[in-house]
């Protein structure tokens, strides 16, 4: 397979379209085609798990009843993402009417749009937003209205069902799944929990047609992709990217000339060495070659300055405190990993021990509740067994 | 200031009385008072018809809800890796001196509160701060002391 180069789209934030011709053109199409299309567009979920859209939209619709949500998750937490605040910001009708044209697929009449604590300055702008859509919502005959719903600082209610349990007077704590919000989501219902950007690509599919959509990308990980770029880079900021780049070529476009390494996914990612850039890809496992890593988006670099010590202590830190508490593994598994790398700093434990905190990870992946007490292994891992030394000493 | 009573009132007039109103009431609660007191929760619970203990349970899950007293502007310095590479540290130290408290504690004028936070989401304009709901980004240690001077006038 040819390396693929980087590649700059611009869908997201371009404004050379009208939100409300794409929605009014989606909504002559039988809701079938819509789906079809969603599906043969291979759009996955952007906030980082990577669930078909089209799939979602269409167990939604199947379900029988009388009530049905549609829910944009705009709880971004995730420790270098920024990309859903600034699409909120500049392009929230797209937003909109991707919520629009998943009430119409799914037969859904009510929206919330769960908006991060931290994000509360958007509330004005997005209110003003929202009275222009719904005009066109009855212009268009469609039945269908969306509220804000303000979150009050949690990173996991952006795990779907701890945001609805959130929504719903409670502790934001993940549920057992199955049954998935598709089926038994907000009250009850059915529920369609979608990311801010994943909507979006709802609207421009519906603008540029599935195929096009799916020429871009790779083959499992079709289309384009907001990049939210941070840490040690002279260009920090957000970018539109084709999926399948190596991490190599972002670090000759990102990098600051002396990157180490980079953290793919945010906290709950993996950190990638320098030594395998060029064989890792952005995208979901199974279509490329060598390592592929899905993301939400978050790209964080670190250059030969830092130390990767503080940097696992400090993503450490982050889950200890935004462990939910529910469940074991997680709750005193991220104490235990953050006491565990400090004793072995202070040299109060020998250098073993850091084996014994690689398997308590190993455990936590595979017992925690939900993916935030299952994903810090994902960083502990990737930092610990590539910059061991730097843990040490 | 809103008496204890009538806050609580008038959030769950305004948000209603079901379970699924109580962030929502929360929220309400929290801004008219700038924390949550017991009676508060006790006052709401009674209110929604919920028992103290759950009102308790879903204040106490969230960073923003406080239960503690705080000043009439809480500012949360950004403690995640960008900001935290980016000097966040100083940026802490500057507004511990320009306010003469130390983190976590509030000044004696009940101006200000100082606390820090996780990742608010500005990690390409680091270090940032929230001051209440208004975000302030690409900090430094002179510019911090320039909008504390702001707030105080």
């Amino acid at each position: 397979m040819a390396r693929r180069k980087l590649k700059r789209v611009d869908l997201i934030f371009s404004k050379d379209c009208s939100c409300r011709d794409i929605l009014a053109d989606a909504l002559k199409k039988p809701r079938e085609e819509i789906i079809r299309m969603l599906i043969e567009s291979g759009l996955k979920g952007r906030g980082g798990a990577g669930f078909p859209t089209g799939a979602k939209w269409k167990m939604a619709a199947e379900e029988e009843s009388n009530r049905k949500y549609v829910i944009c998750n705009a709880d971004e937490g995730e420790p270098g993402t920024f990309k859903d605040r600034e699409i909120l910001d500049r392009v929230s009708l797209k937003v909109l009417g991707g919520m629009a044209l998943c009430s119409y697929v799914t037969g859904a009449r009510e929206g919330f749009i769960y908006l991060r604590h931290e994000y509360r300055f958007l509330i004005p702008k997005l209110e003003k937003t929202l009275d222009v859509f719904h005009k066109w919502m009855d212009e268009l005959d469609l039945d269908f209205r969306v509220s804000l719903f303000m979150g009050s600082g949690a990173y996991v209610c952006g795990e779907e069902t701890s945001l609805i349990e959130s929504m719903e007077g409670k502790r934001g704590e993940p549920r057992n799944k199955p049954p998935y919000p598709t089926s038994d989501g907000y009250l009850g219902k059915p529920t369609v929990v979608n990311n801010v950007e994943t909507l979006v690509y709802t609207m421009m599919i519906m603008r540029i047609g599935a195929e096009e959509f799916r020429a871009m990308g790779v083959e499992g990980s079709s289309g384009s992709k907001l990049f939210s770029v941070s840490g040690d880079t002279p260009k920090a900021g957000i970018y539109e990217i084709e999926m399948g780049m190596t991490l190599e070529d972002f670090v000759k476009e990102f990098g600051d000339g002396d990157a180490k390494a980079v953290q793919v996914g945010g906290a709950s990612g993996f950190c990638v060495p320098r030594k395998r850039f060029s064989e890792t890809h952005i995208g979901y496992q199974g279509g490329l070659k060598g390592f592929s890593l899905p993301t939400g988006g978050s790209m964080m670099i670190f250059n030969s300055s830092r130390s990767m010590y503080n940097v696992l202590h400090n993503y450490l830190d982050f889950f200890e405190e935004e462990s939910c508490g529910q469940c074991t593994p997680c709750r005193v598994g991220c104490q235990q990993l953050r006491k565990g790398i400090e004793a072995i700093k202070r040299g109060e434990k020998s250098h073993k021990y850091l084996n014994d905190l690689l398997r308590l990870s190993e455990t936590m992946k595979l017992t925690a509740k939900c993916g935030l007490g299952q994903s810090v292994a994902n960083s502990f891992a990737s930092i610990v067994e590539n910059f061991r030394e730097e843990m040490i000493y | 200031m809103l008496r204890q009573d009538s806050a609580v009132k008038i959030a769950v007039e305004k948000h209603g009385k079901e379970r699924k109103h109580l962030l929502p009431v929360l929220q309400e609660v929290k801004r008219a008072k700038n924390y949550l007191s017991r009676s508060d929760i006790s006052d709401v619970a009674a209110e929604m018809g919920l028992s103290s203990a759950h009102v308790y349970g879903v204040a106490s899950f969230y960073h923003f809800l406080d239960l503690e007293e705080r000043g009439r502007n809480i500012i949360w310095v950004c403690k995640t890796i960008s900001c935290y590479m980016k000097g966040a540290n100083d940026i802490l130290l500057a507004l511990e001196e320009a306010l003469k408290i130390r983190l976590g504690e509030t000044t004696s004028d009940g101006k200000f509160t100082l606390l820090q936070t996780n990742c608010i989401g500005w990690c390409h304009k680091g270090p940032a701060m929230l001051i209440n709901d208004q975000p302030y980004t690409d900090l430094t240690p002179e510019k911090v002391v320039e909008i504390i001077h702001e707030y105080n006038q």
